[in-house]
């Protein structure tokens, strides 16, 4: 009988690029940037790797397909490598792979990382890409922005909420990342965004304005895990663990079937609920101090809330609005600036998210750090709310 | 032998009606004439819409709902058959989900293409039925009298000698290699010769002679025609020809130039749809095709034409166009304006054709699966039924989408997206009886989308390969007919 991830794996050390539009960097420079960092935390050498797992999204676009291009931008000792590609959760998968294999014995320490050069296209937003060949014959050529705008058009409508309202909760959602983001050194975007701003944007895919949408950035994050034993023995006397690691691809109900409405994300739910039996959370609002989530589109984390629990259904706009989700909030969310401020290379958000729990919980976040800091969740949602990949993950403390 | 004849019709004009005044206005600094043809509208194809995607939704509208399984003949005559060696009639069967064991051909070359084909039609139809479609969509050159005149339009009828609703008495056809105008293969635009030189050398010479032969074959005189269908961009030619075969100078059909322009090989069969649905039983009409020859074909409409049942045709189009102000938009649908699209509009939209050809029933044909363990509607068909509490296997019978209300669950305006029209409009689309397609809208402006906006499904271009000269169809969602 499984007994799940909880407390099996340790975290022992993380790092994270500067996130942005690094035209000085290629994907190999990025690896470094967060590698080098990780290697330094842990206070260890390449020789004590083990594994490592590589996440990048668009290999097509910046470093090619397989384990070969971490391995040689490394310069690792010929170690196991597995490339993992899994949508926007693609950096998480990453970190999945080393904490499985920990987990399993396979190895003693494994190495993640995570890694998305997306400005080499010539143009904003994401790159334009084949959705297969089948596929290409009859969905639409939809964009990021225009296929999570359809969650915004199905949720006004299910709870009988005037766009203009809904609009002004998903405004609040980027303005308090900006907020948030300004303390973030890393982060992409760092200036603070007034909700009239935010509100007269220009429209990219209605409803969701300039502001509705993430940053579209270059990046990388690390982390290097092992046993809580090992862990242990090199110094962490309460180190930082993983209490959960969730999955939940899409199986097609969202595409074909009428059992959905349109208005949330399914897997996120399911995702979620898993996730909160592996950590045993009864009660999330409570337990979870803060989150990360993939907040890709503010209408995606605004219907986010309601779906990881942190909000009753049709509750998030006056949640959102009364700043449960602020810094100073019951839950804060995004309080390194998100995917809207800190950015979105995609493979590497997952271990971005992880890296932002790791420094709140090792207490290291400067102007940021929260108070009384437990237990943190990440979430990404990966493809579109039609078709898509949840990931949910908790990390904590060993002993807490 | 029993009486042959047509025994449905349908049409399809496009929902884009151009503003000939926009065309005037933009052009007039250069031909200040083009102002004398500044008014009324002409259809215009929307981007995603060519002679094929118009024939197919003629067809539809003369089948109306009907079964396929007794066509056995299927013409599709065009001089802009988008292919021009791949079989566009075999898109249409294919697209309408009509027997494989059909005769199925093009025809073109001339503007009487609509009408030879037609007299073909019915010189070949046997126990089965005949569908007959012409449509034209014609470049014209920016500036040119004919970008004034051409208008986009499709019609079909069925012929058959069961429910017959104009009987075919005879008809007469001349060939005559009479340069009016010419377009080269490889060319796009025409080269027209003066009006002047047509009427008096092409149509004085030729059609009241046909038309007279035609007569004297079916036993009538001129007076006997109650309605004369003649297409003709001229004015007044059409009853300078009915006047030299001695019909009534109240017969003469009106050529629907005003409000959709001259539609090319369709435009015959557009006017003999028009006319059908203006007939009483018992009445006589001459049709009249005319391009390097010409043919006159004779028809008398029957009782059963008061007990067809409801259908599209010229009438319901007429009725439902959208006014279209912006010339430059209209250059850039006909692809004659290349504009500035940005680097997204790159996309490689090459077709892997096996893979068509494999899922051809689910691209052309709009065939979902229903699960006959619980009944779930659901597109593409796969092995696993998608409904969570079944998940049957193999269990999925052919079900077809194409003629299902459906309406608006979910939707955007996108402007980041490429779209030859933009903003690109898209989302989830809720078919009624079941099943939900996540795909792209079409003939819809910014704005006029809600939840629950009432869908029908159209036939359209999903995607250009210009690297390849390609263009892939879908189906679409459009605004249903009573909107």
């Amino acid at each position: 009988m499984a007994t799940g991830i909880k407390d099996k794996v340790a975290i022992i050390g993380m790092g994270c690029s500067k996130f942005g539009e690094r035209w000085d960097a290629s994907a190999d420079d990025l690896m470094m940037e967060s590698y080098t960092e990780a290697m330094a935390d842990a206070g260890i050498t390449k020789d004590d790797l083990g594994m490592a797992w590589l996440g990048v999204f668009f290999d097509e676009q910046s470093i090619g397909k397989s384990a070969l291009p971490l391995s040689q931008a490394l310069r690792l000792p010929n170690i196991p490598v597995t490339r993992v590609e899994n949508l926007c959760a693609t950096g998480t998968e990453a970190l999945r792979g080393a904490v499985y294999a920990v987990a399993a014995g396979a190895t003693d320490i494994a190495l993640a990382v995570g890694v998305e050069k997306l400005k080499d296209t010539g143009y904003g937003g994401l790159p334009e890409r084949t959705k297969g060949t089948f596929e290409d014959l009859w969905q639409p050529n939809s964009t990021a922005p225009g296929s999570f705008a359809q969650l915004a058009s199905a949720y006004a409508n299910k709870h009988g909420i005037p766009m203009e309202d809904l609009k002004r909760g998903m405004a609040h959602v980027s303005w308090k990342s900006h907020q948030n983001g300004i303390k973030s050194p890393k982060a992409h975007l760092q200036r603070i965004i007034e909700m009239d701003a935010i509100l007269d944007a220009p429209m990219i895919s209605y409803p969701l304005g300039l502001y509705d949408c993430c940053g579209v950035s270059d990046g990388s994050a690390a982390a290097i895990v092992t046993t809580p034993e090992i862990a242990r023995e090199m110094g962490h006397d309460n180190p930082i663990t993983v209490k959960a690691m969730q999955l939940a691809p899409s199986n097609g109900v969202e595409m074909s079937h009428n059992s959905w409405d349109g208005s949330y994300t399914l897997t996120t739910r399911i995702a979620a609920q898993r996730a909160y039996e592996e950590a045993g959370i009864k009660d999330p609002v409570k337990e979870i101090s803060m989150t990360e989530v993939h907040d890709c589109f503010s209408i995606t984390e605004l219907v986010v809330m309601e779906d990881l629990g942190l909000s009753e259904e049709g509750r998030a706009v006056t949640d959102i609005l009364d700043g449960k989700f602020d810094a100073t909030g019951e839950v804060p969310c995004q309080i390194d600036g998100g995917l809207k401020c800190f950015g979105h290379p995609i493979g590497a958000s997952g271990l971005r998210m992880a890296y932002e729990v790791y420094t709140q919980l090792r207490g290291r976040a400067g102007d940021r750090q929260l108070k009384n800091v437990n237990m943190g969740l990440t979430h990404n949602l990966g493809g579109i709310p039609n078709r898509n990949i949840s990931s949910v993950s908790i990390l904590g403390r060993y002993s807490d | 032998m029993s009486d042959i004849g047509i025994t449905s019709y349908g049409a399809y004009i496009p929902r884009k009606r151009l503003n000939r005044k926009a065309i005037a206005d933009a052009n007039a600094w250069m031909n200040g004439a083009l102002r004398g043809l500044g008014k009324g509208t002409k259809a215009i194809c929307n981007w995603d819409e060519d002679a094929l995607t118009m024939a197919v939704e003629a067809v539809r509208n003369c089948i109306a709902g009907g079964d396929t399984d007794g066509i056995s003949a299927l013409y599709f005559a065009s001089t802009t058959h988008p292919f021009v060696d791949r079989h566009n009639a075999g898109i249409i069967t294919a697209a309408l989900n009509m027997p494989d064991d059909i005769r199925s051909l093009d025809i073109g070359g001339t503007q009487r293409a609509g009408t030879s084909a037609l007299a073909e039609g019915l010189a070949s139809v046997g126990s089965g039925t005949t569908i007959v479609v012409a449509s034209d969509a014609r470049p014209a050159k920016p500036g040119s009298v004919q970008e004034m005149q051409f208008g986009d339009a499709a019609a079909a009828v069925a012929l058959g000698s069961l429910n017959v609703i104009a009987k075919y008495l005879g008809g007469h056809s001349i060939a005559l290699d009479l340069i009016d105008h010419y377009r080269t293969a490889g060319e796009d635009f025409d080269y027209a010769l003066e009006d002047r030189w047509i009427r008096e050398m092409g149509y004085n010479e030729i059609v009241p002679e046909a038309g007279k032969k035609a007569l004297e074959k079916t036993g009538l005189t001129g007076a006997d025609i109650d309605h004369f269908v003649m297409p003709t961009r001229q004015r007044r030619l059409d009853s300078a020809m009915a006047k030299a075969m001695g019909i009534d100078a109240g017969a003469v059909r009106g050529n629907l130039n005003p409000e959709i322009g001259e539609a090319g090989t369709a435009h015959a069969l557009v006017m003999l749809v028009d006319a059908l649905e203006a007939a009483e039983p018992g009445q006589k009409i001459m049709l009249v095709g005319f391009g390097q020859g010409t043919d006159v074909l004779i028809f008398e409409t029957t009782d059963a034409l008061k007990t067809l049942g409801a259908r599209r045709g010229v009438a319901a189009h007429l009725e439902n166009g959208a006014i279209e102000d912006i010339y430059t938009r209209y250059l850039s649908f006909r692809q004659i304006l290349p504009y500035e699209w940005g680097i997204r509009a790159e996309r490689d939209n090459r077709t892997a054709q096996s893979t068509f050809f494999r899922k051809r029933d689910s691209i052309t044909s709009f065939i979902g699966g229903n699960c006959s363990q619980c009944g779930t509607l659901q597109f593409p068909k796969t092995r696993v039924c998608v409904n969570p509490n079944c998940q049957a296997i193999d269990t999925q019978v052919d079900h077809p989408f194409a003629d299902m209300p459906a309406s608006v669950k979910t939707f955007t305006e996108d402007n980041l997206a490429y779209s030859p029209s933009p903003p690109y409009l898209y989302g989830n689309v809720a078919f009624k009886g079941g099943g939900n397609i996540f795909m792209e809208m079409t003939d819809f402006e910014a704005g006029d989308l809600s939840i629950g906006t009432e869908l029908k499904m159209v036939f359209r271009i999903k995607d250009f390969d210009h690297k390849r000269s390609f263009r892939r169809y879908f189906w679409k969602a459009a605004p249903a007919d009573n909107s």
